[in-house]
């Protein structure tokens, strides 16, 4: 019984992390149904931006989390405006060579500045919890329940805010929106912003979680989050993080019943059952054409 | 423009390769995994060679059948991928034209770059590449007749590791992690369960995990339900240190080992929570010898770059010295002369200790090194001869 509340206590770190990345996948499909390849990467870059305030300017974690979000966040928007937009007519193959170019040169960039894998410093207090055998850490609880605060508050700003209604509105029809007065361009912008903040306060809470981070760990782990993403289905928020902790607890559950050697085929032929029996991801609909 | 570029470019060109051909110097090249997975491993090689290089060329180079012949490196950056080693030794011998090439040293790199050196045929020599089929055909299992190494195999080591385990620290239950995706962990994974169990120890655990892999959570849940006492890791040292924090933060209280995949400062530097105290691996080479070669080399290698240097570094150093042997011993710089000089080498005593190639063997017989690791530093616990 402990083991398998353990092995729980892993699935929903590991989850977490899924569904924040995962969201980013899926807020830039939602109004753009484009796949932003360099999510990964922007990842990746939030470690790296969590370490440098870290190991230069020590601020607290707070701090480090609101500059981390406000950093990539930008990034994001940028890559937005100076790679996507000017390609947006163009076909779609164009944008997914495009944004795999932005994640290599980010990668690419930070390997130039660093080659070797980096240890972050601890930012958080770490004690352990022994309740009934089982072990939980202060940071498992953290960034669990930041990851959930993260994902509860997107959900309030797609649904209450005046620009979550027009992000609603604009994935609805992208060729209306503008029509009726609405910034569609700044709309896109924020998006992508949103998106990246989540993907780098992910790679802040990721790079506590796992204290070792390299320019290349954002491969594995974007493809990872962008399969949650489909799973759930991509463009629904609240598929992202269904998918994510799917993802999680699957890689999980798998290792605990199975030889851990079977991980990835059993995480993954499940995964594209869920696929046979809901091509659209779990809470997907599939696009209703217009006569 | 073209016209114009043409002409001078042509010019250079025949003045450049006129001055390579008068100086006579002796093309050694380096295929190195400077960038990638494990960086600090090809800017070990690459130091120590180049260390080697200044070293002779001080004082004008090898004696080569009568002319003093100076060294000179050319390096390429195998990225620790295995088609990009292949890649960069092809580039090496047929097109920069290299006597003998040192490196791969990861397993997954050497074995591809091993299959093109020896389609090619020009010495290849990997300090550090411990799979015993880098060396080997894959087919027959006999040796490549132009692939040698610097340093002792998997096969030799891990059994000296997994005794030290059983019969020093007496240890019976063993629990095994390990990348299934390199080469190096999972054969000394296999290596350390066969040596381990007929030890007399019992294997209770073995879980795997795949190249960039940073959450072992499930797999460690798993091992501290069979309550092993010692777990072995035969993990890169980028990998290392986050599953030992893991480890302890789940509550496992088993002694790590590791092998020589752990033994670069680096893999400290990334353990500062000192996850890794207490713990042992098998290892070439040990900075705290007291023979005077031993510490001149480390002297000087500190004043260059300063730092330690690990293993890689003195079995880089030691491979650069055997083979300058046999350039010596060829007397002239031609590849075949120096294969057939390599081929008929015997002993050889380096920096990491006594290097003896028996009856046509192309790996060495050295004895193993055992460290501790304890804040943040390597100590010398006993040497385990095969």
């Amino acid at each position: 019984m402990n083991y398998f509340a353990q092995q729980t206590i892993n699935a929903l770190q590991l989850g977490s992390i899924y569904a924040l990345i995962a969201l980013g996948y899926s807020l830039v499909y939602g109004v753009l149904t484009m796949i932003n390849f360099a999510h990964g990467d922007l990842f990746m870059l939030g470690a790296f931006v969590a370490l440098i305030l870290e190991s230069v300017v020590r601020v607290p974690f707070w701090i480090a989390l609101i500059v981390t979000m406000a950093v990539i966040g930008l990034l994001g928007a940028l890559i937005e405006r100076f790679a996507y937009r000017p390609i947006r007519k163009a076909p779609r193959v164009s944008a997914i060579i495009t944004a795999l170019g932005c994640g290599l040169i980010i990668e690419n960039v930070t390997l130039g500045f660093s080659p070797y894998p980096r240890h972050m410093p601890t930012l958080l207090v770490n004690t352990s919890y022994y309740i009934g055998g089982v072990t939980i850490s202060s940071l498992q609880l953290t960034i669990i329940s930041i990851s959930i605060l993260l994902m509860v508050m997107l959900d309030l700003i797609i649904r209450r805010t005046r620009f979550g209604i027009a992000m609603r509105a604009l994935s609805f029809d992208r060729a209306m929106v503008p029509l009726l007065g609405i910034p569609a361009n700044r709309i896109i912008s924020l998006t992508f912003a949103l998106g990246a903040a989540l993907g780098g306060s992910a790679g802040l809470l990721y790079a506590l979680a796992y204290p070792v981070i390299s320019s290349s760990m954002g491969i594995l782990i974007g493809w990872k989050a962008f399969v949650a993403a489909v799973i759930g289905g991509i463009g629904n928020m609240r598929g992202a993080v269904l998918g994510g902790y799917i993802l999680g607890a699957t890689e999980i559950i798998s290792v605990t019943l199975l030889p851990s050697t079977y991980r990835d085929l059993i995480a993954y032929s499940l995964l594209l059952l869920i696929l046979i029996i809901k091509p659209y991801g779990i809470l997907g609909t599939p696009p209703v054409q217009k006569v | 423009m073209k016209k114009n570029l043409l002409l001078p470019l042509l010019v250079l060109s025949l003045l450049f390769s006129a001055c390579s051909s008068n100086k006579k110097v002796l093309k050694i090249g380096i295929n190195a995994e400077l960038t990638g997975e494990v960086p600090a491993v090809g800017a070990s090689c690459v130091n120590a060679a180049k260390l080697f290089v200044e070293r002779i060329n001080q004082q004008g180079g090898l004696d080569v059948g009568g002319v003093k012949m100076p060294i000179s490196l050319i390096v390429g950056d195998n990225g620790a991928k295995p088609d990009q080693a292949a890649a960069v030794a092809q580039r090496l011998i047929s097109q920069q034209n290299i006597l003998a090439m040192i490196g791969p040293n990861i397993s997954s790199c050497a074995i591809p770059a091993a299959e093109i050196a020896e389609s090619l045929n020009c010495l290849m020599f990997s300090p550090w590449s411990t799979n015993p089929n880098t060396t080997l055909h894959s087919k027959t299992g006999t040796f490549k007749k132009n692939v040698f190494r610097g340093c002792f195999t998997d096969a030799v080591e891990i059994p000296a590791l997994a005794q030290f385990a059983t019969r020093q620290l007496h240890l019976k239950k063993a629990a095994v992690l390990y990348d299934t995706s390199s080469e190096y962990p999972t054969s000394a994974a296999h290596y350390f369960q066969n040596a381990f169990t007929s030890e007399g120890g019992k294997i209770v655990n073995s879980e795997t995990y795949t190249t960039g892999d940073r959450d072992f959570s499930a797999q460690l849940t798993k091992i501290k339900a069979t309550n092993p006492d010692v777990l072995f890791l035969p993990a890169y040292y980028n990998d290392a240190p986050l599953i030992a924090e893991q480890a302890r933060r789940l509550g496992i209280t088993a002694i790590f080992l590791g092998g020589n995949s752990w033994s670069t400062p680096e893999m400290l530097k990334l353990d500062s929570g000192h996850y890794l105290n207490g713990s042992f691996l098998s290892n070439h080479f040990s900075t705290q010898s007291n023979a005077p070669q031993v510490k001149s080399f480390i002297a000087e290698y500190q004043a260059k770059f300063g730092q330690l240097p690990d293993d890689i570094a003195a079995l880089t150093y030691d491979t650069m010295g055997i083979l300058s042997e046999a350039i010596v011993k060829a007397g002239k710089p031609d590849r075949t002369a120096i294969h057939d000089s390599m081929a008929k080498a015997e002993h050889f005593s380096g920096i990491t200790g006594n290097f003896i190639y028996k009856n046509g063997s192309h790996d060495p017989m050295k004895s193993i090194v055992i460290l501790s690791v304890k804040d943040g530093a390597f100590g010398y616990v006993t040497t385990v001869e095969p």
